[in-house]
């Protein structure tokens, strides 16, 4: 036992700063992909998920990046589209709105029409300033709840590398209790669900049922690329292709998985609680 | 010989015009070679019937019930009638990896009957249902417990809930597209899964990988047995309420997982293989890197295991839990950890060399086995196993020689070929299958992973403990749902 004790505190804390200091991620990160404006921009075929669209107008050719369908796996910035994308490192993405994490360039001319992630400072207090307008629900959760949420995790068919990542979240590094965040047993307890996977056909009755028992008001996260879209599995037989084909979705994180310092990110989007943070961060 | 995996088929659109099963078998006894033996069976699609074998051959249940959901092809005389991948609702007579059927499309869920678990009956028997959605972050299934008291009389396992339908989803795609796919069938089996995709791809191609590409790939397959291999002990001490050994083996994977990160770009090691090599060099920086991290991973291993042993509460609630019999685990054809837990003398990287590890110059390798088959025997082989991994991780980054990354493959492929692989992943032994059609596309691919033939096994061992320890056996066994559903 004393062992036990000695060995914790030579340990020390380990346990990080995020969200109130920035979290680097290193060199070979995989973060959003950047698309600049030129010619040499990919076509959609080179996208394993579908995450690459075109189409074209008089301006000319419009290439559109998904991030919601996005696994990063960085084939978009290989050889010959080295010139034309670059592997970003930029995780912090979730979005309230899945239009938000749709990016459009056009081709030969500058950035036309570009919705920026929502990581984007002015882009993000924008959406949060709108949602918050929205007086609904959510804001309804925000008054009553505070500075505390807790969530039940609901696996909807994914690979389980989102569970994991959630699972780290609870771990000493990242902690999110010390966030007034919290993982709970039952959906009765919950205000919220995080959800990961595509909603399996053999699920879909399971996520309805955990959902309804969850009391309202509640909030739903669609955690990684295949509860926010569907991502690699898409549509099929046996998946319905993304939480909101079923579900309403308040938060969409994107990522394959997404790092557990963007889930954190998401959470407090969810939560409204950036601003307090951005106040801190200027200050 | 054991069933190394069964892989049906519909090859109606081809000269042959049939189904075909494929019973694949391995040698398991000691020296024996690297080969795998197929028996192929061709069925007459107006009748899609075939003997079946689960009576002899244990090992075969699940994949024959497989293939009668899937294909329609009915295996005459298994014991066991009902539906495995397709749940409650599902239409009669459609069969989703048949060709004729379009897989692109979500299919409506009819009203149904309650599923039939196989449950035991009598004065005082208790039925438990747990699941599909458990209390805390972990994948869905449905175990089905009848008990008397504490004791569990049968177990019934339903799993298949996350079956997404990867197999077909690749089908008709470009090889090189579909290892996307093959590489997030599992998460924390991420590099085993792309790995095996990979060789399999590789064999039908018939190109060699360069060295250095090889020893990158075993060395990034070691670091994931190793994260997970302590975050599995840190998980089964989270199932004998021993919270500082839980927290102690969380914070030792996170810092693998951070490692994996800037070796990969990705916590998961995704994205580091791809078919023909290795995208991302082992740069020095980064091979120094690691083998401090390697260090710091050791001395906490020895820390939290010297815990463990030296804790009477801890080892008392390990030993004698969770019973897995040699014999048991033969007839399941249970892989890995749990196989050699049981003493099974079996691992892929020994026995279907792949990686660094079918170099010429072999590496000297340890393969673990213990003999109790309880708790107990599973973390300490994990244990060990951990420490191998750190001893040659070190041993492949220091036979680390300049050269190319990657061999440059034709797209198409080779049409009509099939390729086969056996990868030792953290759990155990994953099968890859892979057929291309005439034009060099995915045909059929099939993956066999260790937990597919593993998870009977957690149904038997649980039957050998009181209810409130299945958690802590289902954690030695630590298998994936989302690999065994696909």
């Amino acid at each position: 036992m004393l062992r036990i004790v000695l060995n914790a505190l030579r340990t020390g804390v380990v346990t990080t700063r995020y969200p109130w200091e920035p979290s680097v991620p290193p060199d070979r990160f995989r973060g959003a992909p950047v698309f600049r404006a030129g010619s040499r921009l990919p076509p959609p075929s080179v996208c394993p998920t579908g995450a690459i669209s075109e189409r074209f107008d008089e301006q000319g050719r419009h290439v559109g990046l998904d991030l919601a369908r996005c696994v990063f796996c960085g084939r978009c910035a290989e050889h010959p589209w080295q010139e034309a994308v670059t592997v970003g490192r930029d995780f912090e993405l979730a979005a309230r709105a899945r239009d938000d994490l749709r990016i459009e360039v056009v081709a030969d001319a500058p950035v036309a029409a570009a919705a920026p992630p929502a990581s984007d400072s002015s882009a993000d207090l924008s959406a949060v300033a709108v949602a918050e307008a929205e007086a609904g629900v959510k804001a309804e959760i925000r008054s009553v709840l505070g500075r505390s949420l807790h969530l039940r995790h609901l696996d909807a068919g994914s690979c389980n590398a989102c569970d994991w990542e959630l699972t780290a979240l609870l771990n000493p590094v990242y902690d999110v209790r010390r966030l007034g965040i919290d993982f709970v047993a039952s959906p009765r307890h919950a205000d919220g669900v995080a959800i990961t996977g595509p909603v399996t056909r053999n699920l879909e009755t399971a996520v309805h049922r955990t959902f309804e028992a969850i009391p309202d008001p509640r909030l739903v996260i669609a955690v990684g690329a295949c509860a926010a879209s569907g991502g690699m599995v898409g549509e099929g037989y046996a998946s319905a292709g993304g939480v909101d084909r079923v579900l309403p979705v308040d938060v969409y994180i994107p990522g394959c998985p997404p790092r557990p310092e963007a889930i954190i990110f998401g959470i407090l989007v969810a939560l409204g609680r950036l601003d307090a943070r951005r106040a801190l961060r200027t200050s | 010989m054991a069933l190394a995996t069964l892989v049906a088929s519909d090859e109606t659109t081809t000269p042959d015009a049939d189904l075909k099963v494929r019973y694949i078998f391995e040698p398991t006894a000691p020296g024996a070679p690297d080969q795998f033996v197929t028996l192929l069976v061709s069925v007459d699609p107006a009748r899609a019937e075939v003997p079946s074998l689960t009576a002899g051959i244990p090992a075969a249940n699940w994949h024959e019930r497989e293939m009668r959901d899937l294909f329609g092809i009915v295996p005459l005389g298994h014991p066991d009638p009902r539906p495995l991948v397709v749940h409650d609702g599902w239409p009669q007579g459609v069969f989703p990896l048949r060709k004729s059927f379009d897989g692109s499309r979500r299919v409506s869920i009819e009203p149904a009957e309650e599923f039939p678990h196989l449950a035991a009956t009598g004065e005082g028997v208790f039925e438990i249902p747990v699941g599909p959605i458990h209390a805390g972050i972990i994948e869905p299934g449905h175990f089905r417990f009848t008990s008397v008291g504490e004791t569990v009389l049968h177990l019934d396992a339903r799993l298949f809930y996350t079956h997404r339908g990867l197999e077909k989803r690749m089908e008709g795609l470009s090889p090189l597209d579909a290892f996307s796919i093959a590489e997030r069938i599992c998460g924390v089996c991420s590099l085993a899964h792309g790995l095996g995709y990979c060789e399999a791809l590789e064999h039908i191609a018939g190109i060699d990988v360069p060295p250095r590409a090889r020893l990158i790939r075993s060395i990034a397959l070691e670091l994931e047995r190793l994260y997970n291999h302590v975050g599995d002990i840190g998980n089964m001490c989270a199932g004998a309420s021993f919270h500082y050994g839980t927290a102690t083996g969380l914070r030792l994977k996170e810092a693998l997982q951070q490692m994996n990160e800037r070796l990969a770009g990705n916590r998961f090691l995704r994205g580091l293989v791809i078919p023909g090599g290795v995208r991302l060099d082992l740069s020095n920086d980064v091979a120094r890197d690691l083998n401090t991290t390697l260090e710091h991973t050791l001395a906490g291993l020895d820390g939290l295991m010297g815990r463990i042993e030296a804790n009477p509460s801890i080892v008392d609630r390990l030993d004698d839990t969770g019973i897995l019999s040699y014999q048991a685990a033969r007839d399941l054809a249970v892989a890995g950890v749990a196989a050699r837990a049981s003493g099974i003398d079996r691992d892929a990287r020994r026995d279907h060399p792949h990686g660094a590890f079918a170099d010429r110059a072999p590496l000297d390798f340890h393969v673990v086995t213990a003999s109790a088959g309880d708790a107990m025997a599973r973390m300490t082989v994990r244990a060990l196993e951990a420490r191998e991994s750190i001893r040659l991780i070190g041993e492949l980054i220091r036979r680390l020689e300049p050269g190319s990354l990657q061999t440059i493959l034709t797209d198409p492929l080779p049409g009509g070929r099939i390729g086969i692989s056996a990868i030792e992943s953290p759990r155990g032994a994953a099968v890859h299958w892979l057929r291309t059609d005439s034009h060099g596309r995915v045909d059929r691919y099939h993956l066999r992973s260790p937990s597919y033939h593993n998870w009977p096994a957690v149904a038997l061992a649980g039957q050998t403990a009181i209810v409130p320890d299945f958690p802590l056996v289902n954690k030695s066994f630590e298998l994936c749902y989302s690999c065994t559903d696909r």
